[in-house]
C-alpha cells in the first residue's frame, strides 16, 4: 500500500471514530424520547375547551389544562388542583386552598384570580356552570393559593359541578385568557396540565402533538378516572388524525400507531386476531341514544302521540341495526347513565314493555290525525343514521306517516334549531347521543330540562320538572338527591323529554406494548406507557 | 425580427389571459360565496355544539360576522382578498393561507410524483398500442386501461395496502413524510399513494396517446420519414408522438390541475395530509373562510395550467400562434 493510500485510510478511520459516537449519541437522544402515538376519534378543529363543546377539545383540554376538582372512577368529585377545603356551616362559604407548585406552562404560578376568571368564563357558558352562577354571590382571592366562593343559598352539587368531567369541563387557564371573552375563541393554548401543546406541530386535520410538562407536579394518589396523580410517562403524546378506519386499523395492526380510540364495532374480529393488537373496553358508562321530539308542533305537541312513540322503542332493535355486535351494547331503561350512582328504573313502565300494538292503539285513542313526522336523518353518522331508520319504520309499523329527509350532521345542528313547523323548514325528530359522564344526574342532563324556549332543541315545557331539577340541585342530602333524581326521571319519561333508544361500549384498540390505560368514559394519556 | 416579434405576440397573449383571469375569478367568487351562504347548515351550530342554547349559535353568529348581510360579508371577504388576505377559519382560528401552506407540499410532491410516473409509463405503452395496433400487444394496453378506469382508486388502495405493507412489510401502511426528513422516507410513503393514483391517469394518457398516434401515424410525413429510411423508433418518437403531443398535452395539463384539487379518497386512504382532504373538510364543517380560499386557489391553478398548456402548444407545433 503506498503513503498516500495510507493516510487516506487513517483518515476515514478518524472521520468514523468521530462521526460514530455522534452519531449513536444523537440516535440514542432520539431512541431515548417515547412516544404515544394515537389515532383520536375526531380531528382537533379547534383548542379552546370552553369556546365548543367538541369531545375532543375536552380530550385535548384535558391533556394541557388542569382542574380544581375531578371525578374519580365513582363519580365522585376529588380534588385535583385543590389541596384543601372547608365549607361553612351555613354551606353557602366554600374556601378552596390550591396546592403548592402549580404552574402554568409559560412559567409563571397559578393564582386563585386565575382560577377564578377561569370559573366565570365556564359559568358562561356551560350548563351546569350557568346554574351554580345563578347562585354564586361573588368570588374572593385572599390571597395568591386561596379562592372563596359566596353563594346565595346552600347548593348541593358545587363540587359536581366545578369537578364535571365532561363538555364544559371547568378548565383553569391563565387569567389573562380566561377573560377572553367566552364567544370567542383563546388566543392560545397555556394550561397547568401534564402535557404541553405544541402550536408549530399543529397540522388541524392531520396531526396535533403535546410533550410533557417537566414542570407539572402531580398527586400522590394513584389515577382513578379524572382524578388522582395524572403522571406523563411518555415524552411525548402524538394524535394522528385518521379519517379512514380500514387505513387506521391497519395502522394499528401494522405497528405504525399505538393506540386506536373508536375502532368501528365491525372491524373489531380483524383487530383481535391481529398479533399484537389488544382491544378493550375502557368505558364503563358507555354511551347512551337519544330520540329527541319537537314539542312545539303536530304531532308531538300531544303528549299522548310523545308517549305513543315511547311505546315504540325496542332498545334491542336499534343496538342490533346500530352496532351489531352484542358485546358491546346493553338495554338499559335509565335515563341516567347506566351505571352511574343515579341508574333507576323510576317511571319505567311505559317504557319497559315496547309494542307496536299497543303504540297503534295509543294513537288512536291520541287521536292522531295522520299528520306527517319529518325525521331528520343524519346520514354521515353511522349509528344515528341507523336509528332514524329503524324509528322510521316502527313509526309507520305503529300507524305514523313518516317523511325521512337525509341530511349530513352539520346541516341536522342548524336545521334543529329551527323552531318553525317542519313544513317550513322544521323537524319533529331527530337522533343523538350522550356520553354517560354527561347525563349522570338531573343537572348535567342536558336533555332532560323543560324550560320550554329555554330548554334544549325539542323545546319541553314542563313546569314541575323544572322545579324538581332546582330542587336536586339545591339538595345536600344525598339520599334527598336519589329521591328526586327518581321523582325527575319519572316526570321526564311522563311528558316524554325524549326516548333512550340503547346504550353502547365503544371498544378501544391498542398495540401490547401499551400500558396504563385508564378506564374512564373520557380516555386520558397520562399514566400510560409505551415499552419499544 | 420574426422572433421578435413571435416574443412580442407571445407576450400579448399571456397578458391579454391574465387580465381574462380578472373577470372569471370575479365571477368564480360571487358564485362560491353564494353557494356557501344559501345552502342548508351554519357554522355557528357546529361550533356551539349538541350542548349549546339556540342564545349561544346567536351570540357566535354575531362574533363571527355570519349576521351581516350577505353583501357585507362578500364585500368583507373580497376586500380582503384583493390585499392577499384568505381569511382566518372560523373553527381552529389559524389564517387561511397558514393552513393552506401546510398541506401544499404534500399535494404538489403526490401529484408531481404521479404525473411523471403516469407519462413515464402511458406515454410509451400508448405509442407501443398505436405502433401495434390490432396485435395483442395492442389489445393488452386497452385492457389495461379499462381497468384502470374501472377499478375505484380506494379499491386499488387497498389491494396494495394489503400486499406490500401487511403481507410483504416493505412499505407503510399511512402518512407522509417530507423530502426534507429524507429522501428515502419520502419515497416510501409516496410510491404507493402515487401508483394507487396514477393507475387511472395510465389509462387516460395512454389511451388518448394510442388515439393520437393512430392518427398521425396515417400522415403523409410518417410515410416520408419511413421511405427515408428513418428507423421506426425515430419515427415513432420523433415523428408521430411530437405532432400527436398537443391532445396528451391537454390531457396531462387537466391531470395536473385535478391531482392538486381532487383526491381526497387517495388522500383518506393513506392518510396524506393534503388539499383534498382539507376541503373536504371544510364543507362537512362549513369553515366558510377555508372553502372560499381554497376554491379561489384551485380556480386560479386551473387558469395558469390551461395558460402553460396554451403557451406549450405553441412550442409543440410551430402552426399554431395567437
Amino acid at each position: 500500500m503506498t503513503r498516500p493510500s495510507i493516510r487516506r485510510v487513517v483518515r476515514l478511520l478518524g472521520a468514523v471514530a468521530v462521526a460514530l459516537p455522534l452519531t449513536l449519541a444523537i440516535g440514542h437522544k432520539a431512541m431515548a424520547q417515547s412516544v404515544l402515538r394515537v389515532i383520536p376519534h375526531a380531528d382537533l378543529k379547534n383548542i379552546d375547551p370552553i369556546w365548543t363543546t367538541a369531545y375532543i377539545t375536552r380530550n385535548h383540554a384535558y391533556l394541557v389544562m388542569d382542574t380544581l376538582f375531578a371525578m374519580d372512577a365513582n363519580l365522585q368529585p376529588q380534588p385535583q388542583m385543590v389541596d384543601t377545603w372547608t365549607v361553612s356551616d351555613d354551606k353557602k362559604t366554600w374556601t378552596f386552598v390550591l396546592r403548592d407548585g402549580l404552574k402554568w406552562h409559560d412559567g409563571a404560578p397559578v393564582t386563585s384570580q386565575d382560577c377564578i376568571a377561569s370559573l366565570k368564563r365556564w359559568g358562561a357558558r356551560d350548563g351546569m356552570g350557568q346554574q351554580l352562577m345563578s347562585v354564586v354571590d361573588g368570588f374572593e382571592a385572599p390571597d395568591a393559593k386561596t379562592i372563596v366562593m359566596k353563594l346565595k343559598e346552600p347548593y348541593g352539587l358545587v363540587l359536581e359541578s366545578i369537578g364535571k368531567i365532561s363538555s364544559n369541563v371547568p378548565f383553569m387557564m391563565p387569567k389573562r385568557l380566561a377573560d377572553t371573552d367566552p364567544f370567542k375563541q383563546i388566543p392560545e393554548v397555556i394550561g397547568s396540565g401534564p402535557f404541553k401543546f405544541s402550536a408549530k406541530d399543529w397540522v388541524p386535520g392531520s396531526k396535533v402533538v403535546y410533550v410533557k410538562n417537566e414542570d407539572y407536579v402531580p398527586r400522590k394518589e394513584p389515577p382513578s378516572a379524572a382524578a388522582g396523580g395524572k403522571i406523563a410517562k411518555v415524552d411525548r403524546v402524538e394524535w394522528h388524525y385518521i379519517p379512514d378506519p380500514s387505513t387506521a386499523m391497519n395502522a394499528l395492526i401494522n405497528g405504525e400507531v399505538d393506540y386506536y380510540e373508536t375502532p368501528p364495532p365491525d372491524l373489531v374480529p380483524v383487530l383481535r386476531a391481529a398479533p399484537g393488537v389488544v382491544v378493550e373496553i375502557l368505558d364503563p358508562l358507555g354511551s347512551q341514544g337519544m330520540l329527541r321530539m319537537n314539542h312545539l308542533h303536530p304531532p308531538f305537541d300531544n303528549q299522548k302521540i310523545r308517549q305513543a312513540v315511547l311505546k315504540t322503542i325496542d332498545q334491542e332493535e336499534y343496538m342490533r341495526a346500530a352496532i351489531g355486535n352484542p358485546e358491546f351494547y346493553r338495554t338499559c331503561l335509565s335515563y341516567y347513565a347506566c351505571g352511574s350512582p343515579l341508574e333507576t328504573l323510576a317511571g319505567t313502565e311505559l317504557t319497559s314493555d315496547p309494542s307496536i300494538e299497543a303504540a297503534k292503539k295509543m294513537l288512536t285513542e291520541a287521536g292522531y290525525d295522520g299528520t306527517p313526522v319529518v325525521i331528520l336523518q343524519m346520514t354521515d353518522i353511522p349509528i344515528t343514521n341507523a336509528a332514524s331508520l329503524v324509528t322510521a319504520q316502527r313509526l309507520r309499523n305503529a300507524g305514523f306517516k313518516v317523511e325521512l329527509q337525509a341530511m349530513d350532521w352539520a346541516t341536522v345542528t342548524s336545521r334543529r334549531a329551527v323552531k318553525e313547523p317542519p313544513a317550513k323548514g322544521g323537524w319533529n325528530i331527530f337522533h343523538t347521543w350522550w356520553i354517560g359522564g354527561d347525563i349522570s344526574n338531573p343537572v348535567v342532563h342536558t336533555g332532560i330540562g323543560a324550560g320550554g324556549d329555554k330548554a334544549w332543541f325539542g323545546w319541553p315545557k314542563d313546569d314541575k320538572l323544572e322545579q324538581l331539577r332546582r330542587d336536586f340541585a339545591r339538595a345536600t342530602d344525598p339520599a334527598k338527591q336519589k329521591e328526586l333524581a327518581d321523582a325527575v326521571q319519572t316526570r321526564a319519561i311522563e311528558i316524554v323529554t325524549h326516548g333512550n333508544f340503547g346504550t353502547w361500549f365503544n371498544p378501544v384498540a391498542y398495540r401490547d406494548n401499551v400500558s396504563g390505560l385508564i378506564k374512564s368514559p373520557v380516555q386520558f394519556f397520562w399514566n400510560v406507557e409505551v415499552k419499544r | 425580427m420574426e422572433q421578435a416579434d413571435g416574443r412580442g405576440a407571445m407576450l400579448r397573449f399571456i397578458a391579454h389571459r391574465l387580465l381574462a383571469t380578472i373577470p372569471v375569478v370575479g365571477v368564480v367568487a360571487l358564485f362560491v360565496f353564494l353557494l356557501l351562504h344559501l345552502s342548508p347548515g351554519d357554522p355557528a351550530t357546529v361550533i356551539a355544539g349538541d350542548y349549546a342554547s339556540p342564545a349561544d349559535v346567536q351570540r357566535i353568529r354575531a362574533t363571527l360576522g355570519l349576521d351581516d348581510p350577505l353583501p357585507i360579508q362578500f364585500g368583507n371577504w373580497v376586500g380582503r382578498l384583493l390585499q392577499g388576505d384568505l381569511g382566518i377559519s372560523i373553527f381552529s382560528n389559524l389564517p387561511v393561507s397558514r393552513l393552506i401552506g401546510q398541506r401544499l407540499e404534500p399535494t404538489l410532491l403526490l401529484a408531481l410524483v404521479t404525473i411523471t410516473l403516469s407519462v413515464a409509463v402511458a406515454v410509451p405503452l400508448g405509442v407501443l398500442a398505436a405502433w401495434k395496433s390490432g396485435t395483442w400487444i395492442d389489445r393488452a394496453v386497452m385492457i389495461f386501461a379499462v381497468v384502470g378506469f374501472s377499478v375505484p382508486v380506494f379499491v386499488l388502495g387497498y389491494i396494495l395496502i394489503f400486499v406490500f405493507s401487511l403481507e410483504f412489510k416493505w412499505l407503510p401502511v399511512q402518512g407522509y413524510r417530507s423530502p426534507a426528513d429524507g429522501l428515502w422516507p419520502f419515497l416510501r410513503h409516496i410510491i404507493l399513494p402515487a401508483i394507487t393514483l396514477s393507475a387511472i391517469y395510465i389509462a387516460l394518457i395512454a389511451r388518448i396517446t394510442r388515439a393520437s398516434v393512430l392518427e398521425v401515424l396515417e400522415e403523409d410525413y410518417v410515410r416520408t420519414a419511413r421511405a427515408k429510411g428513418q428507423s421506426e423508433g425515430k419515427v415513432l418518437m420523433f415523428h408521430a408522438l411530437r405532432n400527436a403531443a398537443v391532445p396528451i398535452v391537454t390531457v396531462i395539463g387537466i391531470g395536473v390541475a385535478l391531482l392538486i384539487g381532487g383526491v381526497v379518497v387517495t388522500e383518506s386512504v393513506y392518510n396524506i395530509p393534503g388539499l383534498g382532504r382539507l376541503v373536504v373538510d371544510a364543507i362537512l364543517k362549513r369553515d366558510y373562510p377555508i372553502i372560499q380560499g381554497l376554491i379561489m386557489m384551485f380556480s386560479m391553478v386551473y387558469i395558469l395550467v390551461n395558460l402553460v398548456i396554451d403557451i406549450l402548444y405553441t412550442m409543440l407545433d410551430p402552426r399554431i400562434r395567437y
